[in-house]
């Protein structure tokens, strides 16, 4: 990478940014969910490395969280970005070289800003725990290049039309940066009390709502129709899909809040836009499973439609939960209980992580021009991931549900926490089979690049057998 | 080739978006900024300074640059016994709280109030000052202000520390950023919730109870019992000191990570505590070859571990 730091731009090949983000985001992967299982064994077992400030739950808790979403989910996007936004617009990045910049700038960002959290140099505020400075370094060195690139690119396409994929990718860089100058304002601005609280929440909530789900989205509806070569089931259910994502899913972020003093009205109205959530989700899951007619089997025989296909269909429990734990009507049980968090690893572990996986296959094979070095390993991925992540989702739900029932027959505290042991000891098992099955990802990928078979000219990956 | 521009999809983007904004962002902050300080929010801001996160006075979160919290039954400038009276003292330099430095977040009756009568606006932060939460009656309805009792009454910080012993002096501000850095608010969320949770963890806040205090730190993840009220349940420091160093000392079932480092090198008394030595004695003890725990140091008043004792046990 750093020699194409300082190189012509000229003398950059297609599709370096691209390759540098994939592996990237595949070394974040393996960093975030090992902090992960980490942490997962200091809740099952409290003294697991203790009499270290560093590496104490409280410290470690949010670099777990941040790696995962700026360094592997983002990534990953980014990744996706640079290599098929040009694809689809029959033209090339617009500037390789500020790709590999923003690669460069990514990686180091992100370790600064995770370094600092790590000490403790937090803001206080969850998943904009980074101080005011490193969410500036993300907007401005991370998020605006990007940018740039997929807008420069869709604008200089050599098609006469934008497809799906692109109108969420342009969209979705656009509102991320929005979403992080705004969420972030009661640092830059010392916003206080409820205002900050509120801020809080509408950054969280839209940077899942306007960043990762579209994205996640826009990836699978390029994947799909590629991989299968059966065209997009409906172009309309797509224009249904990205515009009631941008009216729907923008709206419902007092809904993280139901239980605190913010003015009634907000919650009921960020109640019911919540419920509207099934809109985008209903039109994303039909308009996919729909693309898939009559290549079915390629779910069971090709890696990166069985990825793919996957997440979407996680998708659907994903935004059941979504749209009605928020109501009123059940939102005071499991808010705050473990349920939440297996949702939300339902969202970013199960539903996100899986389409990315896909992109990221696919798009290194692509790039690489080289055909993924092993089956077996990817198969053995996949599984981990499947049921390393089912069986966190599961221990968690029924965790969460403890907690619940704790919570209304005024259990004693302590009778919840020692319930939920068996649970907690089931998560980290879940969460350490998802490393692992990581690791050999990484080694997978790694091997592709050097030892895959070279793809002809003119070929597609999916088009060769797998070899191994 | 012409392309086709999206002028009118750009245009409906855009519409979409900024109501969506306006709906969500400029009507709420409307709302809520027209709601009036309690008394729980001045005392909130008064204790915890300006911000309780990162910021330019204490970059690393240390607790660098922030007031303490005094109870005095005497008056600093005279002498004189006075009523039990919580001052919160601001040494020069010390950032004052957003009530402060911008009353208009306060409210309107308590910033009128706060303004004519406590003063606040004459208070400079390069000498320090002294506060008190004060309350009158206007119209029928008791209405809190902040008073600066450096202008009303002439008691400087210097004099208001030096009438507190220590065991009245409390290090809240320092506390509330042990309580952030540590990541507390990751299991102990500080929001009862408007459900059950009234009868098991208290009352839950009110509307006006946050203004000037950032960041709230509510938690989102109740691993632990709710800790908004636990000064009222539970104020012994003796319990908690315990608590703090080894969770299982006073728990045997707890998850809590063990905050020993909190003590830092020395204990109250000066003498360097040995943790090797305390690990082993307790391992010893949860083993069953000994029949008492090891006793756990008295936290020196400069430490960590007092700060964070006094914040938690501010929690009324």
């Amino acid at each position: 990478m750093f020699k194409y730091l300082f190189a012509k731009a000229e003398d950059i090949p297609a599709g370096s940014a691209a390759v540098y983000f994939g592996f990237s985001s595949v070394v974040w992967f393996v960093i975030g969910t090992g902090i992960g299982s980490f942490n997962a064994a200091k809740l099952a077992f409290p003294d697991f490395v203790m009499g270290s400030e560093i590496l104490s739950f409280g410290h470690m808790r949010q670099v777990h969280v941040l790696a995962v979403i700026l360094g592997w989910i983002s990534m990953a996007f980014a990744m996706a970005m640079m290599y098929i936004t040009p694809a689809l617009g029959n033209t090339k990045l617009w500037s390789e070289k500020l790709g590999v910049w923003n690669c460069f700038l990514w990686n180091v960002g992100l370790s600064l800003g995770l370094f600092l959290l790590w000490l403790g140099v937090t803001s206080g505020r969850e998943y904009s725990d980074l101080p005011w400075f490193i969410d500036l370094v993300v907007v401005f060195g991370l998020l605006l290049p990007l940018g740039i690139n997929v807008w420069m690119t869709i604008k200089t396409r050599r098609t006469q039309g934008i497809y799906t994929t692109n109108w969420f990718f342009g969209a979705a860089t656009f509102m991320v940066i929005i979403v992080f100058l705004v969420g972030n304002a009661p640092e830059f601005f010392q916003l206080t009390g409820l205002t900050e609280a509120y801020l809080t929440w509408w950054f969280a909530h839209n940077v899942l709502g306007l960043w990762i789900t579209p994205v996640a989205a826009a990836i699978s509806y390029y994947i799909v129709p590629k991989v299968t070569g059966n065209p997009l089931y409906s172009h309309r259910i797509g224009h249904l899909h990205f515009w009631s994502v941008v009216v729907f899913y923008s709206t419902p972020a007092a809904h993280h809040l139901m239980s605190a003093p913010l003015p009634e009205w907000l919650k009921s109205f960020a109640s019911v836009e919540g419920v509207l959530i099934l809109v985008p989700a209903i039109a994303f899951v039909s308009n996919l499973l729909l693309t898939m007619t009559g290549k079915w089997r390629m779910f069971v025989e090709n890696i990166e439609i069985k990825f793919t296909i996957t997440g979407v269909m996680m998708a659907i429990p994903l935004n059941l939960q979504g749209g009605f734990q928020q109501t009123r009507a059940i939102n005071w049980y499991i808010h705050g209980t473990g349920w939440i968090v297996a949702h939300a690893h339902l969202a970013l572990l199960g539903f996100s992580t899986f389409l990315e996986a896909a992109a990221v296959y696919y798009g290194l094979q692509t790039l690489l021009r080289r055909k993924l070095y092993s089956l077996g390993l990817a198969n053995f991925h996949f599984w981990m991931l499947l049921i390393g992540f089912t069986t966190y989702w599961i221990s968690m739900t029924i965790a969460g549900l403890i907690q619940g029932a704790g919570k209304i027959y005024e259990v004693p505290y302590i009778d919840v926490v020692i319930a939920e042991h068996p649970y907690m000891i089931a998560r980290w098992v879940g969460g350490t089979m998802v490393f692992l099955g990581n690791c050999v990802w990484l080694y997978n990928m790694w091997k592709t690049a050097r030892a895959g078979t070279v793809i002809p000219a003119g070929r597609l990956p999916h088009e060769l057998a797998y070899e191994r | 080739m012409a392309f086709r521009e999206y002028k009118v999809g750009a245009r409906m983007f855009g519409l979409a978006l900024g109501t969506s904004m306006f709906i969500t962002l400029y009507m709420p902050a409307v709302d809520i900024a027209g709601v009036s300080a309690t008394t729980a929010a001045m005392e909130r801001q008064l204790g915890f300074g300006r911000v309780g996160g990162f910021s330019y006075e204490d970059p690393f979160l240390l607790g660098w640059a922030k007031p303490v919290t005094v109870d005095i039954t005497e008056d600093p400038k005279t002498g004189a016994p006075i009523e039990p009276t919580r001052a919160y003292v601001y040494e020069a330099d010390v950032p004052f709280p957003n009530g402060v430095r911008h009353p208009r977040i306060l409210g309107a009756m308590p910033e009128e109030l706060s303004v004519s009568k406590g003063r606040v606006t004459e208070a400079s932060e390069t000498q320090g000052a002294v506060f008190v939460v004060r309350e009158t009656t206007q119209s029928g309805v008791s209405v809190p202000y902040i008073e600066n009792v450096t202008a009303t009454r002439g008691w400087t910080p210097d004099a208001a520390i030096a009438v507190a012993s220590e065991q009245t002096k409390h290090y809240i501000g320092k506390g509330k950023i042990m309580f952030v850095r540590e990541g507390c608010w990751w299991c102990h969320t500080l929001l009862p919730e408007q459900t059950q949770d009234w009868q098991y963890f208290g009352a839950p806040p009110m509307l006006g109870d946050f203004n000037g205090e950032s960041p709230t730190a509510f938690g989102s993840d109740r691993k632990a019992p709710d800790l908004s009220h636990v000064g009222s349940r539970n104020s012994s420091r003796e319990w908690m000191n315990l608590h703090f160093f080894n969770p299982r000392l006073v728990q045997p079932y707890s998850i809590m990570p063990r905050y020993d480092y909190l003590w830092g090198d020395v204990d109250a008394d000066g003498n360097p505590i040995d943790y090797d030595a305390w690990r082993a004695a307790y391992n010893d003890y949860e083993t069953g070859k000994t029949v008492y725990p090891p006793e756990v140091p008295v936290p020196a008043a400069d430490s960590e571990a007092r700060a964070l004792v006094d914040f938690i046990i501010s929690l009324k």
